[in-house]
C-alpha cells in the first residue's frame, strides 16, 4: 500500500503502482495531460518505470477553458 | 493587393483575432463561438484534472488542437515561480512552445506585475519558449519585453474582463510605433467596435474572451468580432483621409444651376 496525494486528494494505491497505472485508474491514459511528481515533471517515456511510494505528491494537469 | 500576413515568431495565423476559451456556458458553446470567430489560435488555461469525475468532458474533445492552435496561458499566477511551473507543464502536455505569459500583481485590478513579467520572459526565452506577453500599456516596459526576446507584446486596453475598451490610445500608439514584434491588444475590449478601433490604430491583432463569452449571444458576437477585426485591419491598410475642421463638399461646386 502507498498513501499518496493526487491533485490535493489523499489516495491509497496498491504496492508498486506506477504513474502509468494511476493514469489508467483515472481513465487518463492517452489523454493530453502532464504530470508532476513531488514538484518534478515526469516525461511520458518514464510513466511506466516511475513507481509511487508513501507520501508522494502527484499533480495531473490538463488544458481547460481560459482567457 | 499586397498579401497581408500575420506572423508571430514563425507561426502564420489566418486570423488576427485570437480568442479565449473561458467563461462560456459549456464546451459546446465554446466550440461554436470559436468556429464563428474564425480564429485559428485560442488561449487555454492549465489546471488540475478532476480525478473524482472521470466523465467530465475535456476541452480537447470539443476544440481540436490539431485544427486550432492552443496558446497556454498562466492566468491566475502571481509570481515567476508559479508561471514557470505552469508553462513547463503546458509544454509537457503536448510540446507547446508558444505561450502566453501573464503574471498578475493585484487581485482587484488583475494588473500585470511587470517586474516579475520581465524577469520571467527572460527565463522562458532562454528555455526556448515563444512568449506572448500580457503587459501594461507602458511603452518602456513594452520595449524591455521586446529586448528580452518576447515574440509578441500584448498590452491591456483596460483591466481584464472590464469591457471598458482602449483607455490609453496614446500609449498604445507609441507601443505600436516602436515595436518590431506584433502588438496584440489583450484584455479590456468590450464590444466589436473596440476591436475595430484597435486594428485601425495599427495593432497586429486582438485577443478577446469576455466580450464574446459574456455577450447575450456569444456565437453571433464571435462573428461580429471576426468582421470587426477584418474591417479595422483593412481600414488601417487603406490609410484614412485627412481630418479637417471645416466642411469639404463631396459634390462638384462647378456648373451649378443658377
Amino acid at each position: 500500500m502507498a498513501k499518496i496525494q493526487i491533485n490535493g486528494k489523499k489516495v491509497v494505491l496498491k504496492q508498486n503502482f506506477s504513474v502509468q497505472d494511476v493514469l489508467k485508474k483515472y481513465k487518463l491514459n492517452g489523454k493530453k495531460v502532464a504530470i508532476e511528481l513531488n514538484g518534478k515533471i515526469i516525461p511520458q517515456n518514464k510513466y511506466n518505470k516511475k513507481k509511487l511510494k508513501n507520501n508522494d505528491k502527484i499533480e495531473i494537469v490538463q488544458f481547460i477553458g481560459g482567457g | 493587393m499586397k498579401s497581408d500576413i500575420f506572423k508571430i515568431d514563425k507561426k502564420i495565423l489566418k486570423s488576427r483575432l485570437i480568442v479565449g476559451t473561458g467563461k462560456y456556458k459549456n464546451l459546446i458553446e465554446t466550440a461554436k463561438a470559436i468556429k464563428s470567430s474564425g480564429a485559428d489560435m485560442v488561449t487555454v488555461a492549465v489546471r488540475r484534472v478532476n480525478i473524482s469525475d472521470k466523465k467530465k468532458p475535456l476541452l480537447m474533445d470539443y476544440v481540436s488542437p490539431k485544427k486550432i492552435s492552443y496558446l497556454p496561458n498562466t492566468a491566475g499566477c502571481f509570481n515567476s515561480i508559479e508561471a514557470l511551473r505552469t508553462l513547463r507543464l503546458a509544454r509537457e502536455i503536448g510540446g507547446w512552445k508558444m505561450v502566453k505569459l501573464e503574471i498578475l500583481g493585484d487581485k482587484k485590478t488583475l494588473y500585470p506585475d511587470m517586474i516579475e513579467t520581465i524577469k520571467t520572459t527572460k527565463v522562458l526565452v532562454k528555455e526556448g519558449f515563444k512568449v506572448l506577453v500580457y503587459c501594461t500599456d507602458d511603452p518602456l516596459h513594452a520595449k524591455k519585453l521586446e529586448d528580452m526576446g518576447a515574440s509578441a507584446i500584448m498590452p491591456l486596453a483596460a483591466p481584464i474582463g472590464s469591457g471598458l475598451g482602449i483607455h490609453n490610445k496614446l500609449n498604445i500608439s507609441l507601443i505600436i510605433k516602436q515595436s518590431k514584434v506584433p502588438v496584440i491588444i489583450d484584455a479590456g475590449i468590450g464590444t466589436a467596435s473596440d476591436a475595430t478601433i484597435a486594428m485601425e490604430m495599427g495593432c497586429d491583432g486582438v485577443l478577446i474572451n469576455s466580450a464574446i463569452a459574456l455577450a447575450k449571444n456569444p456565437v453571433q458576437m464571435a462573428e461580429a468580432f471576426k468582421y470587426a477585426v477584418i474591417s479595422g485591419r483593412k481600414s488601417f491598410l487603406s490609410g484614412r483621409m485627412k481630418k479637417s475642421n471645416f466642411a469639404n463638399a463631396s459634390s462638384p461646386e462647378k456648373d451649378l444651376i443658377s
